[in-house]
């Protein structure tokens, strides 16, 4: 880490590239110059970054949980009827097989340059990739277990709530895991063109305005949530839940 | 004769399988089974004896044939004959106890009366101490311990059992046998028991139906007519067991001969088996 900040103030240092292009990451050139640090602390302090990054923030969780909710759905149809596996998981996969990103036009025609155009594509993805990944899950629970459980009585939907649903767990947060990465490229590619706030507008602010040490403060910021989610919630539950069920976790 | 329990009548079963001949696993089953019998069906795999127990459980489908308990046609699987597999079947992501009181609560049991009774049949199985363990914690045998408490806390009128012993060591095998034993002269549940193994099949039941294969059906009945408790060593037990084995010898040799062809000889091949066992014998 130390090294790779030394060689990048070394390369600005010298004027390889001209400083609008590479700014210096924590040493300015020139006393009281920019760095990249000190945009991205300015900028959280006087609250740009910060609401940027809350608005970004903010349409991620609810693109997400609206994709959670409809990748069930039509996960748990997919798995509960081989007609809608046929046609419907069909039609998914191969939607799915899309970049999200190229239905931004279609979805600019339709709902706007504005929020919407970019939950649009948070759901859409997150929604296949989620609902391929479930119905998957719940083909592969073990008959043993179902069989249990209809010998005690449980059917319909009690035993999914009971069985099928729980016995998916592990791959259940598998499954959000790659949803939630593919909804925070979704999010910044849209903002990013769709220019209706947050992060990825102000990136491309940043780029109108030559200002690289604020493309790059917001690079880190991007990085720095990505990292934190992925690490911290889903990699944490990963690992307690398979933990919990003594399934061997490899470091 | 005790009052029937299960009536099988002329039941038959076939599966059917694309472009080829259905197979039949059952043909023209009629068997009585009185309340408080302990029932075994013997048997190869493929005379159908997993298909007839699944049948019974509510979990597969007679192609023809009629079937009741207490009268009443079966509909689908019920609480009043739980299912005891060959593998535990416990869900991973319940406690031990969880996995115990799961039928209590569907059957609208209130939960500390449902923790109560977990806890009573835990403690009957010996495994008290393991209630907050996950199942992963457990051994092979203890699992199998907890799913037989699974199915009798529900006070199922009937247990059906699926090979629960089969993937145990000989050890645990017996143990579990007298502690089914005893539960069962306690409980005095009916129970049907599918098993291969002819020593279990003869330690344990009242009955053993010797089921046979292609078509699957009841090749012939056997009354195990020895007191209880049963003890391993009794002449009466080790001279039925002879006499099944020599009877399903001539069973086991039809299949072969279908599955290898005619030249097949399983006698010639039991002589290489014997001088096997008895090599080393006369250091």
């Amino acid at each position: 880490m130390a090294i790779l900040i030394a060689i990048w103030e070394a390369i600005s240092k010298f004027e390889i590239f001209p400083a609008f292009m590479w700014p210096p990451l924590i040493i300015p050139n020139e006393p009281g110059g920019v760095t990249v640090m000190k945009t991205l602390i300015n900028g959280l302090i006087d609250g740009q970054l910060l609401e940027a990054t809350g608005q970004s923030l903010g349409r991620l969780i609810v693109g997400f949980v609206i994709a959670v909710i409809l990748g069930t759905i039509i996960g748990f149809l997919i798995y509960k009827s081989e007609l809608i596996d046929d046609t419907l998981g069909f039609f998914v996969s191969t939607l799915q097989s899309v970049p999200n990103i190229v239905w931004f036009p279609l979805a600019i025609l339709w709902f706007g340059l504005g929020v919407e155009s970019v939950l649009f594509i948070i759901i859409l993805g997150a929604t296949l990739s989620l609902s391929i990944t479930l119905s998957t899950a719940f083909k592969s629970v073990p008959p043993l277990n179902i069989r249990v459980a209809r010998t005690m009585g449980s059917k319909g939907f009690h035993l999914f709530r009971t069985v099928i649903f729980p016995a998916s767990v592990p791959q259940f947060i598998a499954g959000l895991r790659v949803a939630w990465a593919l909804a925070w490229r979704a999010v910044l590619a849209g903002e990013l063109l769709g220019g209706s706030g947050g992060l990825g507008t102000l990136l491309d602010m940043g780029r109108s305005l030559q200002s690289m040490d604020l493309v790059f403060a917001i690079m880190i910021i991007i990085g720095v949530i990505g990292t934190i989610i992925d690490n911290f919630v889903f990699v944490k539950l990963e690992r307690l839940v398979l933990r919990k069920r003594g399934i061997q976790v490899v470091k | 004769m005790l009052e029937p329990h299960i009536q099988l009548t002329d039941l038959h079963k076939s599966f059917e399988h694309k472009g080829q001949e259905p197979v039949i696993a059952l043909d023209q089953v009629n068997l009585t089974i009185p309340k408080g019998e302990f029932l075994s069906l013997l048997g190869p795999s493929g005379c159908g004896k997993s298909t007839l127990l699944n049948i019974i459980a509510g979990l597969d489908k007679q192609t023809s044939g009629d079937i009741t308990v207490n009268g009443k046609p079966i509909k689908g699987p019920g609480n009043d004959r739980i299912v005891v597999f060959q593998e535990s079947g416990l869900f991973p992501w319940m406690s031990v106890l969880d996995n115990v009181m799961y039928g209590l609560l569907i059957k609208k049991v209130p939960k500390e009366e449902a923790k109560a009774r977990a806890m009573k049949w835990l403690q009957k199985v010996h495994l008290a101490k393991f209630a907050h363990a996950q199942p992963h914690e457990l051994s092979g045998g203890m699992k199998q311990r907890v799913a037989i408490a699974r199915a009798l806390v529900m006070d199922p009128e009937i247990l059906l059992m699926d090979e629960p012993f089969a993937a145990l060591d000989e050890q645990t095998r017996m143990v579990l046998h007298k502690e089914l034993e005893s539960l069962w002269r306690e409980t005095k549940k009916t129970i049907i028991f599918v098993t291969h193994n002819i020593r279990e099949a003869v330690i344990l039941s009242d009955r053993i139906l010797l089921m046979k294969t292609r078509p699957g059906g009841v090749k012939r009945e056997y009354t195990v007519q020895a007191s209880r408790p049963r003890q391993a060593t009794d002449s009466v037990l080790v001279d039925l067991e002879g006499r099944i084995l020599s009877e399903l010898q001539l069973e086991m040799e039809k299949v072969l001969k279908e599955e290898f062809g005619d030249d097949y000889d399983f006698k010639k091949d039991q002589l290489h088996g014997n001088s096997d066992s008895h090599m080393g014998s006369d250091i």
